[in-house]
């Protein structure tokens, strides 16, 4: 079941369409709702090595789609923490839940004052709509 | 860029919240609900797909028989009126201009289905060959075409048991269609063709009878799992029908265009084949990857059924038997994969 449209006001954006959830100096990543139904449901996700590192900006993966596939582009620069496994083994978590169990990485941040660059809630809605 | 044609299904389509992209030039539903909900449905139930972007051609005359047999691979002998069958236009090297589907209406009245990206050339071909006494005619803005595919299709829309590649006229829902059965998914259901005018009436009929929308997107998916090729990917005017494992379709004693050289290669047999392999690691093959080995792959995707990745690709024909193990250049990685039998999924019985 795909999830319904949603942008939760305590994640920070980034304009590739993906999300950061900030923990001290870690964050927990993933892409956001509008990624997901873009690309439609989820077959594929080739992760990064864990303890690898992703650089903002940067891609640092691919999701995969029955009809395309698409790199996922780091929010925020760190070391890998954490894969979710359960996306390589399932990736239609994505589309079911991106924002909970969809999530793609677990990182410990290498520059937590990247986190200013990151968009608000209500920026990423404005930069949807005007896209 | 040239405006996209529609198709008179449009607003149905629209309405629904299809997702509508660029196709051979017309704007075509790729998904409505999703790609494999709609792929299930038609392998477990029902499903109703658009292709009235597809050609449809008259060849008309007394000669009629006599300029396609010319020009198309497959015996046209074998057909009475009623009878489809399915075949190849030709080149003079034996590559594919198109594949289609002849339907033989009378004995001097021919309909041709072709591909949508096709329609100009094919008919381009067909009308500077024509001869005295046969006429070639596009008509493929005046029908629509819906294909009603699965299971239950010819259940849901009350229509009598007929054998597979045989047409008749019938009516659906109030509407009079030309009724054909024939598919590009692998499973049971028939083709409709009606007036362009009449197509919603028909395509409500069709949702009420409960058959879901499909797009383009499970079109590709069902179609790949059964290992139908696809003109432009997998066969195309420099590849032959004998390396393509389409000899079925050629009888190779008739006399139609680029023969000679079709006979030639399955003398000496052809130097590459179109097999059907799954991936054995987690990898979603795509068209124009390499295969190693001197191969490369023409469609891939994730087989919805099979829940893995799936594909067709030309390799070296002595290394194209089922089990022999690929190795495929998925964006910089090898990925390993296995050749085998065609299709690539079959109903358990």
């Amino acid at each position: 079941m795909a999830a319904e449209e949603s942008y939760p006001g305590e994640l920070k954006y980034h304009p590739e369409h993906d999300w950061a959830r900030i923990e001290g100096d870690e964050a927990t990543v993933g892409v956001t709702w509008f990624a997901q139904d873009a690309l439609g449901e989820l077959v594929h996700f080739e992760p990064p090595e864990a303890g690898a590192t992703v650089a903002k900006d940067s891609t640092y993966g691919e999701v995969e789609s029955v009809k395309a596939v698409s790199d996922v582009v780091a929010p925020l620069s760190g070391e890998i923490l954490e894969v979710n496994q359960k996306v390589v083994d399932a990736p239609e978590m994505v589309n079911e839940d991106p924002y909970g169990e969809g999530w793609l990485l677990r990182i410990r941040l290498s520059d937590p004052a990247e986190v200013e660059a990151l968009l608000e809630q209500n920026a990423y809605e404005q930069l949807l709509k005007d896209s | 860029m040239q405006t996209p044609l529609r198709t008179p299904l449009h607003e149905r389509h629209a309405a629904v919240g299809a997702r509508l992209v660029p196709f051979a030039g017309w704007e075509m539903p790729v998904q409505y609900e999703g790609v494999i909900p709609e792929h299930k449905a038609v392998r477990s139930d029902c499903g109703v797909f658009d292709v009235s972007h597809m050609g449809e051609l008259h060849v008309e005359g007394p000669k009629a028989k006599e300029l396609l047999q010319s020009l198309l691979s497959n015996d046209l002998d074998g057909l009475t009126d009623g009878d489809a069958q399915y075949t190849l236009l030709t080149n003079e090297r034996g590559g594919i201009v198109d594949d289609l589907i002849v339907y033989r209406l009378d004995a001097g009245h021919f309909l041709i289905v072709c591909n949508a990206s096709n329609r100009e050339p094919v008919y381009a071909w067909l009308k500077e060959r024509e001869i005295r006494g046969s006429e070639v005619r596009d008509a493929s803005d005046e029908y629509a075409l819906l294909a009603v595919q699965g299971p239950r299709a010819i259940e849901r829309l009350g229509l009598p048991e007929a054998k597979p590649f045989t047409h008749a006229m019938g009516s659906v829902g109030g509407v009079e269609a030309m009724i054909a059965r024939t598919g590009y998914t692998g499973e049971e259901g028939c083709e409709l063709m009606c007036p362009a005018e009449d197509a919603v009436e028909l395509w409500d009929a069709v949702v009420d009878a409960g058959a879901v929308p499909c797009g383009l997107g499970a079109r590709d998916t069902l179609r790949l799992e059964v290992c139908y090729p696809l003109h432009g990917n997998d066969i195309t005017p420099d590849t032959d029908a004998i390396s393509a494992g389409l000899g079925w379709t050629c009888a190779l004693a008739e006399d139609f265009t680029g023969v000679e050289e079709l006979r030639r290669i399955k003398e000496a047999g052809p130097e590459r084949k179109l097999v059907a392999f799954m991936m054995e690691e987690k990898a979603v093959p795509r068209n124009g990857m390499t295969i190693q080995g001197g191969g490369e792959v023409t469609s891939g995707t994730h087989s919805p059924m099979l829940d893995r990745g799936i594909g067709m690709g030309y390799v070296p024909a002595a290394s194209a038997a089922p089990g022999t193990e690929l190795t495929i250049d998925v964006r910089g990685k090898d990925r390993r994969a296995t050749i085998v039998p065609k299709p690539i999924y079959k109903r358990e019985e």
